[in-house]
């Protein structure tokens, strides 16, 4: 076994040799030789593929009351899977199975929206005070400054409560404006720190346009911290718009399934049935695991210092 | 040094106002402007009109805005929509709570978290080392309110250990003296409420702060390491310097300014988290209240909270600067 590892490593690393060794080879060789980026890659791709495909493999309708499963909540019931249901009903006789599985879609359509939106809004922000500098740099620096000193959660509270009834939109931009200062400020110290590198001044020097400089130099070289940032917002995201739902800011409607509300209602049965607290929750927990552990891999990998 | 902090201080002012400008704007952008917020339901466009007339909304924006800064620089939040006091005096006797709550759980994190990132530095790469990475990974990753579900559920429920919620026993008649429980019942040397108030802070404390523990164990990891491989530490190691004498004096010194900055950090986290952990408890402090007044949409009290909440993030990173002022000379001269 470990000499079967070995040989697939030695594989991959002649195969990142025979790329030539720019960055990114080198980072995904190390990526692939790392266990906690593996771990984390598989976690999130298992989230991806389960998320899409939920609709189609989930066993019941997720929507749908059974009858049978509301038994589950007399005082003396069995946990436990019951015949055709997976993992028993939740608190209104639904499969608790299928609502589990269409609540990753969920998570992940606002976990990525949210997480895009701020990506592009923050890049352009950041962009900007990086390309210009100036008094460009220092007002929209301080502009995302005052935004970073709202508390991320507090600040998403106070959008998400502008809406007089909460719904996954606004759940989205709520966490995605939280987000927005977080990129701004990368993009800006990453494009900053360039401004003087070498390879930037004698592309000006040779008469290069600024754009061209900025957009094919600067910004290109600028974007390996974004890229791991955005892979760790998509795990704050998630567990950001799980808790507003928590606190009942997200869409009311009831038949929703969305983790986060899941858990918020189970709370009243959890004496009954705490297994409608844990799933939902092992769930998150899963998925933002899995984006952090590649996230950090990732910055790992892409770490300049690391490299042999 | 005193230039250094009046400086900070003077920096802090602008920030303040445009914050001022932008909690404006937010009550300016609710559906239906103030007013409508304010008659909810029952809002028809006579009774707007009327209202916003009493509220001074028919005049220009700056003027308006002008005597809202006034009003709040005087302390005026208004009335609370839910309970009609105002939202100052209600603020005013749910902050200790939350005070509390947010103290101990950061004293729990910092008192945790700075040994164990130095002891996994110490001992990087060994199995002490990967399991505290790995702990810090998951406990990022878990919602704080499921922890605090899950504490509440093992802790008090099954194991009956800990109060399940509240600050203090029904039981137990306290004397208020700054509504800081334990604090209380130390003045008045009522022993039994002290402890009893310690007793039901210590899950609330511990869910609420496992997130910035998770934090403090790994900036403080990563920083030692990066001291540890400093020139200078080789050097004193070099002459001979006692072990514990290079530890204390050169590389714990130099690894706690990104610490320091890291706890002040947190406030963001734990502000956010109170509001989630006092929703689990029944805390009754200042999360409860913003949790309630989200719920029936109450503005003036969301407002004050979400201000209050700047102006304590600010002040704790002014503080967090003056003591990277103290840590390190250097700081003051730039």
């Amino acid at each position: 076994m470990t000499s079967l590892l070995k040989r697939k490593q030695q594989r991959v690393d002649a195969l990142a040799e025979s790329a030539g060794t720019s960055l990114a080879a080198d980072a995904v060789r190390r990526m692939l030789r790392s266990p906690v980026a593996l771990i984390g890659a598989f976690l999130v791709l298992l989230f991806l593929v389960l998320a899409i495909i939920a609709p189609f493999i989930a066993p019941k309708d997720p929507y749908q009351r059974y009858p049978e499963l509301l038994e589950d909540l007399r005082p003396d019931f069995i946990p436990g899977p019951m015949p055709g249901f997976l993992l028993g009903g939740d608190e209104l006789g639904r499969d608790f199975f299928s609502r589990l599985l269409v609540g990753a879609q969920q998570s992940l359509i606002v976990g990525v929206g949210a997480t895009l939106i701020g990506l592009v809004l923050g890049m352009l922000i950041g962009g900007a005070a990086g390309a210009f500098g100036g008094w460009v740099d220092s007002w929209l620096m301080r502009f995302t400054d005052i935004m970073l000193s709202i508390p991320s959660l507090l600040l998403a509270i106070s959008i998400a409560a502008l809406a007089s009834r909460g719904s996954q939109t606004t759940v989205i931009i709520a966490v995605a404006v939280t987000t927005v200062p977080i990129f701004a400020r990368l993009l800006r110290g990453a494009m900053l720190a360039q401004r003087h590198s070498d390879h930037v001044l004698a592309a000006t020097a040779l008469g290069v346009r600024r754009r061209t400089v900025v957009f094919r130099h600067m910004l290109p070289n600028s974007l390996g911290p974004v890229i791991v940032q955005s892979t760790l917002t998509l795990a704050t995201a998630i567990i950001e718009a799980a808790s507003l739902s928590f606190l009942g800011l997200g869409d009311p409607d009831p038949s929703r399934a969305e983790w986060g509300l899941m858990l918020g209602n189970s709370q009243r049965y959890i004496d009954v049935k705490p297994e409608l607290a844990f799933y939902p929750a092992i769930a998150i927990i899963i998925v933002a695991l899995g984006f952090t552990l590649l996230g950090e891999s990732l910055r790992e990998a892409l770490d300049p210092k690391n490299r042999r | 040094m005193l230039r250094f902090i009046v400086r900070r201080l003077l920096q802090a002012i602008p920030t303040l106002l445009i914050l001022s400008l932008l909690v404006f704007v937010w009550l300016r952008s609710l559906p239906g402007g103030p007013a409508g917020a304010l008659l909810g339901d029952k809002a028809t466009p006579e009774k707007i009109e009327a209202l916003n007339k009493v509220l001074g909304l028919d005049q220009p924006i700056f003027i308006q805005y002008f005597k809202f800064l006034g009003r709040i620089l005087s302390g005026d939040f208004g009335s609370s929509l839910i309970s009609g006091e105002p939202v100052v005096a209600e603020i005013g006797r749910a902050l200790p709570a939350t005070i509390e709550l947010g103290l101990t759980a950061l004293l729990f994190a910092v008192v945790f978290g700075i040994p164990l990132g130095y002891l996994a530095a110490s001992y990087r790469g060994r199995f002490l080392d990967n399991a505290t990475v790995i702990g810090t990974l998951v406990g990022v990753a878990v919602p704080v309110f499921f922890l605090g579900i899950l504490l509440k559920q093992l802790f008090a429920q099954d194991l009956a250990l800990f109060p399940p919620s509240g600050r203090q026993d029904v039981t137990i008649d306290p004397t208020h003296v700054t509504n800081f429980a334990v604090l209380d019942g130390l003045m008045t040397q009522e022993w039994d409420v002290a402890a009893d108030a310690l007793w039901h802070l210590v899950l609330p404390a511990i869910a609420l702060g496992t997130i910035p523990l998770a934090v403090i164990v790994r900036i403080t990891r990563a920083s030692v390491l990066d001291v540890l491989n400093e020139d200078f530490v080789r050097t004193a190691n070099a002459k001979g310097l006692q072990a514990t004498l290079v530890r204390r004096r050169h590389v714990l010194r130099n690894a706690m300014l990104p610490v320091s900055t890291t706890i002040g950090l947190q406030t963001g986290l734990l502000l956010g988290g109170a509001v989630l952990t006092e929703r689990v408890f029944v805390w009754g402090g200042l999360g409860s209240l913003l949790a309630q007044g989200i719920e029936r949409r109450d503005y003036p009290r969301l407002q004050a909270l979400l201000l209050l909440a700047a102006v304590v993030y600010v002040l704790v990173n002014l503080l967090v600067d003056i003591s990277y002022a103290i840590i390190d000379p250097r700081v003051r001269a730039s």
